[in-house]
């Protein structure tokens, strides 16, 4: 872990035995379930915009075990890790990316707009850099309710040189908002290199700007990312303000489903699979006596039960009657 | 039953709606910039005292960040509260139109009604008081079409007051246009708290020729002109729409069926603007009764001038409604 700022980085927390299992099972969920949607996305039985965070599983999984149930987070179009290590129901899930009546939201929301408040997830956007101004938000209601919810923002590397950003990390810093700032430096947005798009060489330095903690993590590595977490919101909760952390990682499979990577290097790639996040701990696990092979094989196996059981229940599902076409544009009358 | 009423000018109108709504309920959060009293309560003073009345929590100054007072407006709306927030001018929610229009108008919608963003935004705006381009525009047309908001525009302190407890206790987000060149004209306003619901018209005055239907502003110079079409023998009515989106189209076409004319008036530049919908509705739902094709007035469609001549120029005055109204007298 290198750090940005004197601040953090120390006293490194490490995950007990039963939460490196939770942090797996996450994982395994993220990663099984994203392999169904490429598979459902290229048989033609499911249309629509994909954006793979395969590589990208242990970030959201090691954050969420230290998240409470009405802890908030926002996140992005490339999201379904974040949502689904938070909580958000497999069935839900996949019927709202199959536009059914059944998903979070009708149906209307879609992929890239999948909203689940009775798991925290109360915002996925698709423009880049949009989920940090409404996680201040999120925050400061949680501030000024004297409740202890902590809000995550997540969102991409070249997120963070929008506008948005930067107007974001100053605000919480000056407000002192309960907010964790959790870049997924993937190195590239869209097709274009981070180096080629970003002023520094570690977006945690830009934490020293708007005087919060910044902190570079490997964001590949379970135990990092989980201290950097646990750091982050204990000192959201505790009123002490917003984090900036900066998680390494990569994209296994391009920008959105159907990208041919030319942009990349087939060396990096390879370099990148061959560290793949999963197997990794998966082994670790093993070699450290946490769980044994046949333990995590009868969760995999669980889960990916789970996951067929939602992809049926989504494809079974009727579509929104066509009234909510123009229902839920305003309050219905009365409603409020 | 009389109406206790005080002459307040539309800041204190403004002010006076926020105090007794704050006062009403503890949800109520105003932010912007330089809003609060350390900062001198608002540029213009609408939101003087606020801060030291109802606390720091309450009414915050941002730093200059239109999208984050947006954003922190939208999440803190998500869970519970229902903030006001100001961008100082309508231009600067250039600077922001992503939080406008991408997630306060589309929340409600994208999440099936889950997570709802009951805010007001608050902005000033108007030509005619030599802030140039960049500072003078009405860009309600733009807010008009997009669902999910809500806009509107008051044309006295009374509606200003009663449009922004209605919009505060609203649970859409709301756009609240008011016009910077008005602000020190006063009226009599009600002291009570007395909301004027949304999507209603307001007859300005009774006539039985010509129907001048407007907002804002502009609703004076269409009584100006009234009271000189008066002199012609022409009783012109005036509907003063008070919101702009949704807007009453019943009293509107309950005028216009009775007239059998119509001149749409706003300050924003005519092409594209509101009035082509209003036009277009009329001629859709009225085109037999109609006695001559409606009349759309609004601003060249040239950004707004500096030089004082051309400023005025780009307004449109009271003799060019007058003016209007007549052809459309002669158009039989
Ligand atoms: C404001 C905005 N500009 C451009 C786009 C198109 N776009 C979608 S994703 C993307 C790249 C974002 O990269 P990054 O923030 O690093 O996140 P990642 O996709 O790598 O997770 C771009 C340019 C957009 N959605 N929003």
């Amino acid at each position: 872990m290198t750090t940005a700022s004197p601040e953090s980085g120390t006293n490194a927390a490490i995950p007990d035995a039963a939460t490196q299992i939770d942090i797996y099972r996450r994982m395994s969920l993220i990663s099984q379930n994203d392999e169904a949607a490429r598979k459902t996305v290229k048989s033609g039985r499911l249309m629509m915009p994909y954006y793979s965070p395969k590589g990208q599983e242990v970030i959201p999984s090691a954050v969420s075990v230290n998240l409470n149930d009405d802890d908030r987070i926002c996140t992005i179009y490339r999201g379904t890790h974040d949502m689904l290590a938070k909580g958000v129901p497999l069935r839900d899930l996949w019927a709202e990316m199959a536009g059914r009546v059944t998903g979070t939201c009708k149906g209307k929301g879609g992929p890239m707009h999948v909203t689940h408040p009775a798991s925290g997830a109360i915002l996925t956007t698709g423009i880049v850099g949009s989920s940090m101004p409404i996680a201040n938000g999120l925050a400061w209601a949680a501030k000024l309710s004297g409740s202890k919810r902590v809000t995550v923002a997540y969102f991409g590397d070249a997120a963070s040189n929008i506008g948005a950003f930067h107007e974001s990390l100053n605000l919480a810093s000056v407000w002192k908002l309960p907010v964790v700032f959790i870049c997924q430096n993937n190195l590239f947005g869209e097709h274009t290199r981070f180096e080629n798009s970003t002023s520094v060489d570690q977006i945690s330095k830009r934490a020293v700007a708007y005087g919060m903690p910044g902190v570079t993590v490997n964001g590949n590595d379970p135990f990092e990312m989980y201290a950097a977490a646990h750091a982050a919101i204990n000192r959201a909760r505790d009123g002490e303000g917003p984090t900036l952390i900066e998680a390494m990682t990569f994209r296994f499979y391009g920008h959105v489903f159907g990208d041919d990577d030319h942009y990349m290097t087939k060396e990096e790639k390879a370099a990148a699979l061959a560290k793949d996040p999963l197997p990794l701990f998966r082994a670790r696990l093993i070699a450290d006596g946490v769980a044994t092979e046949a333990t995590l094989a009868e969760l995999d196996a669980d889960i990916r039960a789970q996951i067929e059981d939602a992809i049926q229940f989504a494809l079974s599902s009727e579509m929104p009657p066509l009234e909510e076409l123009t229902r839920d544009v305003y309050a219905e009358a009365g409603a409020a | 039953m009389s109406v206790e009423t005080k002459k307040l000018n539309f800041i204190q109108a403004i002010n006076q709606a926020l105090v007794q709504a704050m006062d009403a309920d503890p949800t109520i959060l105003v932010l912007g910039e330089d809003i609060a009293d350390r900062e001198g309560g608002g540029v213009v003073g609408v939101t003087k005292g606020l801060s030291t009345r109802f606390g720091d929590d309450r009414v915050k100054s941002t730093p200059i960040s239109e999208q984050a007072i947006i954003g922190a407006a939208i999440g803190a709306a998500i869970d519970g509260y229902k903030p006001v927030a100001e961008i100082m001018l309508m231009n600067f929610t250039t600077v922001c139109m992503d939080m406008i229009v991408n997630h306060a108008a589309k929340l409600r919608y994208m999440s099936g009604g889950q997570t709802t963003v009951p805010i007001v935004i608050r902005m000033m705006t108007g030509a005619g008081i030599s802030s140039g381009g960049q500072h003078s525009d009405f860009l309600e047309a733009w807010f008009a079409h997009t669902p999910g908001l809500k806009v509107v525009a008051p044309s006295n302190p009374a509606d200003a007051k009663g449009l922004m407890l209605s919009c505060i206790a609203d649970p859409d987000p709301c756009i609240f246009i008011e016009t910077s060149r008005a602000y020190g004209v006063a009226g009599d306003v009600p002291v009570d708290a007395t909301p004027i619901p949304l999507g209603k018209a307001r007859l300005a005055r009774e006539g039985a020729d010509v129907t001048l239907i407007s907002y804002a502003e502009m609703v004076t110079r269409c009584l100006t002109a009234a009271a000189e079409l008066e002199k012609d023998g022409i009783s012109a009515e005036v509907v003063d729409l008070r919101t702009i989106s949704p807007w009453d189209e019943e009293a509107v076409l309950a005028s216009v069926r009775k007239t059998g004319r119509a001149v749409i008036v706003h300050e924003a530049v005519r092409t594209f603007g509101v009035g082509a919908e209003i036009a277009a509705i009329l001629h859709e739902k009225l085109f037999r009764e109609l006695k001559a094709p409606v009349g759309r007035l609004g601003a060249p469609f040239t950004p707004v001038p500096f030089a004082g001549n051309l400023e005025q120029a780009f307004l449109v005055q009271p003799g060019a409604i007058v003016e209007a109204a007549r052809a459309t007298m002669a158009a039989n």
